[in-house]
């Protein structure tokens, strides 16, 4: 199993080290340097302020001077724009935010869509199945950004029962809807892939065997279907967890939940490549690490799979 | 939002068996297609979004940048979806036709998500058929490659690229493009991988016949069907992805607009009452989404027909 | 009272293309003890027979008629009444050892899993009867290999896995579905083998289905040849290969290759096994079946005895086919 980690790692440090170098070679190809555009700042204040961000370095210089950063005290450097501010300390305001409604969406996700979806292809054809398709099939076209302007519409304009946006340290009437945003294609798509995996897996041979031993419809779902049937669910969590990040930008944005999210597209907007790039490099992290996590667990699951 | 993967396996299972029958998969697929009536009425509800956009501008009494005065400041009270004034859907905030708009939005959505799937079939195809076929190590590689492509967060770079080179339409066909033919170059080289083992391939192989032909004859027919479906599931995914760009108001730029752009518009407005400027955007992404999903579906449903 | 006793078995499929009847009017009786054979071409429905008899039909299949095990109803029963029959006492081995174990479960679990089941065993007991029993179908190292998952053994192994789970209960009744039709040709020998050993050790009654005559002739006392999810005939199996009395089953003996005649050309029956969406009426084997007339087509007379213990459904008379 070590050996199994250790050579995913081998994979996910390139990659992020990709990402790195990717970004920061795109950062410099934009025409002109961050300070040159707008403002038409003297040539001394500029000079000034290159040398101080070390623009003035060579480029290779400059790559490693902020790889070693990261890499040695996870240092995004300073921010672009906020003159008095670091990369790290606007993460850092806006990450716990993310984090929370983030990972209350993830559980409430897969768990509702796991439990739809088993019990759609359990009761096949039942009046539960065709709810449960016609739920996943519906809100595959409610991407977050269609969600979230209909849950202000119906629950903030018309019912007044929730406030359209703030975060207010993340009480409860705050959490609702940008989970639900979040969370509803999520929920659909995992239903959906539950149910198809489920019901390929309920008629293979092997769930044959076990109902010859007379086991009970119980014993065979959770002894015997279930496991198998979770294997496309797991893999999608990976691209899922990726898809879930990106939508926290919609959520921060629409409900001014002040995540990470607004700190990514305020920097797009304002072209503050510092906090972009910072932003994409931890969310690249993130990825790579949850999907080893991902990876791990379809091993554990799947004894054919050899580390 | 997701290509549901069992059923595309079992899908490209089917069609990697069924050789023998290859010459009536078709005509039969087609059969079932035409008795499926969800299918049916997506095919038919995109033929009428297709009308809608190339020639909805044709009646439209406004043009898509044209700013109506006479309503401007009033659009709440005005600005509503009137035969009269012939302002069809209405106005936006500024006091612009929304018909137009909606017109022009429809287009550049449309555009964005067929030439994106268009991308992902050319490049996919042939880098997984490649892949698949040559094998050993360069498969390897080739798929490593794209395995690390696939676990970079996509879209922060995607909004990065567009941010560094500039807004526009021709970036985001790239930047979409670029993100679009990574699960096609997968599921096509698995497809050739599991084609290049079956018997009828080696039959052809011991019989003499040549690579290209057996690449012609009985591989590509044999991708035909999951690279159809495929790309047919994958256009709603590739409006969705140009949608939400837009919508953080990242994607195509002013006077030129987009469904996500309409949609992020019109949400934005919702304070003051004017509904109509979310409702009409927001139903014609919808219903052409659901019409993919339906018609990528059927077919899927009709090349591999399953109790489901 | 017979062990198991079949009336007027049917069972058909609602598919995309209309109903399929796999199996029309089957019957058939088992002592206890009895060795029987089921012989037929792939979408005889001999295969469907056996899900039916052991409620195991894929969801849009449907059974009618009577099938009673020691007395009792158990066609279409609830699962009160099947469960407790199921691995107990009418145990199934199926065709396919590579993907009818479970591919994510150790042996040691799936196997102590039916005595813990039905005999109340304590885990720790099971196993320990499941190495015993891996001993039994001659699995070398049982004690080591149990804790091993199926994809670790080789085919032939993993029947024998499928066999010793069987029997773990000493069922009354063993329905063994093409055992044998997935593994290498030395191996099938080496099962078929096993199977009678243990036939004759345990003493159960086997319902044998295959495809290959051969397998039928070593093993069991009595044979029903199925053609388009009918009998045709039945018979002990030395009368059913010395003298045939029905063209399906000539035409089935035929067409076995024998190393004996060197030379000779292989005997075939012409035209492909019907389409079973077809109407029922008639006899299936009538379009290709040299004797048939016109009555045929139009209706099959009822499986009737013509000698002490033999059986056939045929138009034409015994005279009439010599």
């Amino acid at each position: 199993m070590l050996a199994f980690i250790a050579k995913r790692l081998a994979i996910a440090v390139p990659t992020l080290l990709l990402l790195v170098v990717f970004s920061f070679l795109l950062m410099h190809a934009a025409p002109g340097g961050p300070f040159t555009s707008e403002r038409g700042l003297p040539p001394a204040v500029l000079a000034n302020l290159n040398a101080k961000y070390g623009l003035d370095q060579p480029m290779w210089r400059q790559m490693t001077t902020y790889v070693w950063g990261i890499v040695s005290h996870f240092d995004f450097g300073p921010s672009f724009i906020y003159k008095d501010r670091t990369v790290n300390e606007i993460i850092a305001q806006g990450f716990p935010v993310t984090l929370t409604y983030g990972s209350i969406s993830f559980v409430v996700a897969v768990l509702t869509g796991v439990g739809l979806g088993v019990s759609a292809a359990i009761w096949h054809n039942s009046w539960l199945d065709y709810l449960a398709v016609g739920i996943s099939i519906g809100a595959q076209v409610l991407p977050n950004f269609v969600m979230a302007p209909i849950l202000v519409l119906v629950f903030t304009l018309w019912l007044g029962w929730l406030p359209g946006g703030g975060w207010e340290g993340g009480q409860w009437q705050y959490v609702i809807m940008p989970v639900v945003a979040l969370s509803t294609s999520f929920m659909a798509s995992i239903a959906r892939i539950t149910r198809s995996s489920m019901l390929e897996v309920m008629n293979s041979n092997h769930i044959r065997t076990a109902k010859a031993k007379g086991l009970p419809m119980r014993k065979v779902i959770l002894r015997h279907a279930l496991k198998p049937a979770m294997l496309p669910v797991v893999s999608y969590l990976g691209p899922a967890f990726v898809t879930m990040i990106t939508g926290s930008v919609v959520v921060d944005m629409y409900f001014s939940t002040g995540g990470i999210g607004k700190a990514f597209v305020d920097s797009a907007l304002n072209r503050d490549y510092a906090v972009m790039m910072g932003v994409t490099i931890l969310v690249g992290t993130l990825t790579v690490l949850f999907n080893l996590l991902v990876d791990v667990l379809y091993a554990w699951i799947d004894p054919k799979i050899r580390y | 939002m997701v290509i549901d993967s069992t059923r595309m396996k079992s899908l490209a299972d089917r069609l990697a068996v069924d050789e023998v029958k290859g010459r009536s998969l078709w005509a039969d697929a087609r059969k079932r297609f035409l008795k499926n009536k969800a299918a049916v009425g997506g095919l038919i509800v995109l033929l009428l979004v297709l009308v809608f956009a190339a020639f909805g501008g044709t009646i439209a009494q406004y043009s898509n940048e044209e700013l109506d005065f006479s309503i401007m400041g009033q659009i709440a009270e005005k600005g509503g979806p009137s035969l009269a004034n012939g302002h069809y859907f209405g106005t936006d905030d500024l006091g612009r036709d929304l018909f137009a708009r909606t017109v022009q939005g429809t287009q550049i959505s449309l555009a964005v998500g067929i030439v994106g799937s268009a991308i992902a079939v050319l490049v996919g195809t042939f880098y997984g058929a490649f892949a698949g076929y040559v094998g050993g190590r360069t498969d390897n590689i080739m798929m490593r490659t794209v395995d690390i492509l696939m676990s970079i967060p996509y879209m922060f770079v995607l909004i990065l690229l567009l941010v560094v080179f500039g807004r526009s339409i021709i970036m985001l066909f790239v930047g979409i493009g670029l993100i679009s033919w990574l699960d096609m170059s997968r599921i096509v080289r698995g497809q050739t991988l599991s084609l290049k083992h079956k018997e009828f391939i080696e039959a052809a192989e011991a019989t003499g016949v040549s690579r290209l032909i057996i690449i012609r004859r009985h591989i590509v027919p044999n991708l035909l069907g999951v690279v159809a479906v495929y790309a047919t599931l994958l256009v709603p995914l590739m409006i969705l992805t140009e949608s939400f760009i837009s919508f953080l108001g990242l994607g195509v730029q002013e006077p030129l607009t987009s469904w996500g752009a309409l949609i992020s518009e019109g949400s934005g407005t919702l304070n003051y009452g004017t509904y109509w400027q979310l409702a009409f955007p927001l139903f014609f992404f919808v219903i052409t989404l659901f019409a993919f999903f339906f018609v990528g579906d059927g077919l899927r449903d009709a090349l591999d027909p399953k109790d489901r | 009272m017979p062990l198991l006793e079949v009336r007027d078995l049917g069972v058909s499929f609602a598919t995309n293309d209309g109903t399929v009847n796999a199996v029309n009017g089957v019957k058939l009786r088992l002592e206890k003890g009895e060795t029987l054979g089921i012989v037929g071409e792939s979408g005889s429905g001999k295969s469907q027979l056996a899900f039916a008899i052991m409620g195991l039909l894929a969801p849009n299949g449907t059974a009618r008629g009577s099938v009673k095990f020691d007395g009792q109803e158990i066609l279409n029963a609830p699962p009160a009444v099947i469960n407790p029959i199921r691995a107990n006492r009418v145990a199934m081995v199926f065709q396919d050892p590579m993907t009818s174990l479970n591919p994510y479960m150790r042996v040691a679990d799936q196997m102590a899993e039916v005595l813990v089941h039905h005999k109340g065993l304590s885990k720790r007991a099971a196993v320990s009867e499941c190495v015993r029993m891996l001993d039994a179908v001659k699995i070398p190292d049982a004690k080591g290999r149990i804790s091993l998952y199926p994809h670790e053994f080789s085919g032939g192994m993993r029947q024998r896995v499928m066999i010793a789970m069987s029997l773990l209960c000493r069922p009354d009744l063993l329905i063994a579905d093409e055992p044998t039709t997935a593994l290498d040709v030395t191996v099938q020998a080496q099962i078929m083998q096993l199977l009678a050993e243990l036939q004759r050790e345990f003493g159960m009654a086997t319902i044998l289905i295959t495809h290959d005559l051969g397998v039928i002739a070593g093993f069991c006392e009595r044979v029903i040849v199925l053609y388009g999810g009918r009998v045709m005939e039945e018979a002990p199996v030395h009368p059913l290969f010395a003298e045939p009395s029905h063209p399906y089953t000539r035409g089935l003996l035929r067409a076995i290759p024998r190393v004996d005649h060197e030379g000779a050309v292989l005997d075939s029956i012409p035209g492909s096994p019907p389409n079973m969406t077809r109407d029922q009426k008639g006899c299936p084997f009538a379009p290709r079946c040299e004797f048939a007339g016109d009555d045929c087509v139009e209706a099959l007379a009822p499986l009737a005895e013509f000698a002490p213990g033999r059986f056939r459904a045929c138009n034409r008379s015994l005279e009439e086919i010599a």
